[in-house]
Order: structure tokens, then sequence, then C-alpha cells
């Protein structure tokens, strides 16, 4: 398995694109596995409680779940060496129902010295960004 | 109550070791929806090189998780859990967590700080194998809603 290679590579191109989908099951299912378990993320009465306008899902399912996209497109998840982001905006899942988290990676900066890359990742929910600042460095060939 | 500024600066010992097992590790991949081989399949996972399967890059929040929690759940810090908002994350990987790993975690409360009402809690949870080799570091803020905002 060989990395993407550097010099196939432009700052500005798109890599890899997807939609996520996220249902109440999903949620539950990070929170046992994460071990968040806030009632925020499952429970809709706690939820609207505290002012938010439903269950919202994991920032940190929603950044996991972008991960994967890149993961794939380098074909080994351990190339991703630095991964940050700011969470901008929540996303509601519905219940009966899905929300749709569209993945969109475009390399934002090369680096032949150290053969890395830095992957851009724009990550919206109905067209409004849940992530700001979405970066991730990868390691390429 | 209000968020505690003492606790800015803090560093805490290192933790008791999180092991990492292989069927742990397959219910997070399951769970983000990473479906690489390396992370169920300890062959795919050394025909790349690494010792056995390894971990999704945000896999080491649940480790950093259990240190964060020596700050987040002391009542003396201040912080109702239920007004947090997690403002940013950032995983800095020295090499990727893989099952058989025995990690220990140094929480360091870099920042508090008061912002428009809010509390921000900063930590890094620097994450170690046994042997002291660097693995992770997890940075982390948390915004905490005042009482009346």
């Amino acid at each position: 398995m060989t990395l993407p290679a550097l010099g196939d590579l432009a700052v500005g191109q798109e890599v890899a694109r997807r939609t996520l989908t996220v249902d109440r099951a999903r949620l539950v299912r990070y929170a046992g596995a994460s071990g968040d378990f806030n009632p925020i993320h499952w429970n809709e009465r706690f939820a609207t409680e505290v002012g938010l306008p439903g269950v919202i899902a994991h920032g940190m399912w929603t950044m996991g779940a972008a991960s994967s996209v890149v993961s794939d497109w380098l074909g080994d998840p351990g190339a991703t060496l630095d991964y940050q982001t700011r969470f901008a905006r929540t996303v509601p899942v519905p219940d009966p129902g899905q929300a749709e988290v569209e993945v969109v990676a475009v390399v934002g900066a090369l680096d032949p010295e150290s053969t890395t890359g830095r992957i851009d990742l724009t990550v919206t929910c109905d067209g409004t960004r849940v992530l700001a600042k979405c970066q991730a460095l990868v390691r390429l060939s | 109550m209000a968020v505690n500024p003492e606790f800015a600066g803090r560093v805490y010992p290192p933790n008791e070791p999180y092991e990492v097992g292989r069927v742990k590790l397959r219910e997070f991949a399951e769970a983000v929806g990473a479906t690489h081989p390396t992370h169920t399949d300890p062959a795919a996972a050394r025909a790349l090189g690494y010792p056995d399967v390894i971990a999704p890059p945000t896999f080491a929040v649940v480790v950093a998780q259990r240190a964060e929690a020596q700050l987040i759940q002391d009542p003396a810090a201040g912080i109702d859990f239920s007004r947090v908002v997690h403002a940013d994350e950032r995983f800095v990987h020295h090499r990727p967590i893989h099952a058989g790993d025995r990690l220990t975690t140094v929480l360091h409360v870099d920042a508090i700080t008061e912002r428009a009402g809010l509390s921000m809690i900063t930590t890094r949870c620097v994450i170690s194998s046994e042997t002291g080799e660097p693995v992770a570091s997890v940075s982390s803020t948390l915004a905490v809603r005042g009482e009346d905002a």
C-alpha cells in the first residue's frame, strides 16, 4: 500500500467527498464506544431543557467520521499526524429520520521537505459549516 | 458557581495506564464509520508495518477523557457539565495507538479564561507508552456557559 504521492497533488485539488448519515442509534453507539454519555446526545427532554433544538450529534462523532474520509483516501489511517477542528455549529439529529453531513477534502498545502500535506475539510449540514478550521496534516509519499 | 481560575497551570501526575484492546478499537471504529481493515484485521495492520490493529485518529479522545475527568469531576473546579459546550479539539500523533498499548496520560490545564459570559477551559493530555515513548497529545477547549448566559 502506497500513500498518495505528493508530486501528483496540487493545492486546491479535491481529493475526497462523502455524505455521512447519522441517526439516534448511531449516537447511542458512539456514546457507548467513546464513553461520552452526555444526555444532550440521546435524551430529547434533557436536550430541550438546556436550550437545544433537540438531540444533537457529538462534535467528536462528526470530527471522527470526517477523519475516516481522509483515512480512506490515504489508504492508511496511521498517516494522519495532526488533526484539529473548532466546533462551529451543532448537528441536530431528528427522530425519526437522520441528519446528513457532507465532507469535502481539499489539499490546503504541500510540504516537499517533510513529504506531508495539509488537507482542509469542509464539513457541512444543511449547507451550514459545522466544523471550522478542520485540518489534517498527513504523510504522503 | 463559576469555574475556579486557580486550576489554570495545574499539571496532574500520570494516571493509571489505559490498556488498548482490539475489541474496543473495533467498537470505536464502527461507531465513527472507520471501515479501513487496519482497525479490525491484525494481518492488514501488520502489512502496513504496525504491530497490531491501530486506532482511528480521534480514538485518543477516549484515553484523554479519563485524564480530563480528574479536572472536570473535581467539585472544587466548579465545572457544571450540563452547561459545557465543546469548542475545539486537536490531536497530534507521534505514532498511531495500537492494540496492546498501555498508555499513561498527564493532564495539563493550560488556561482558564473568562470571555463574554463564558469560561473557556483549555486542557492538554500528553499520552505516552509505558516505556515513556511519546504517543499523542490531545488538546481540547471547553466553553462553560455562566448561570445567566
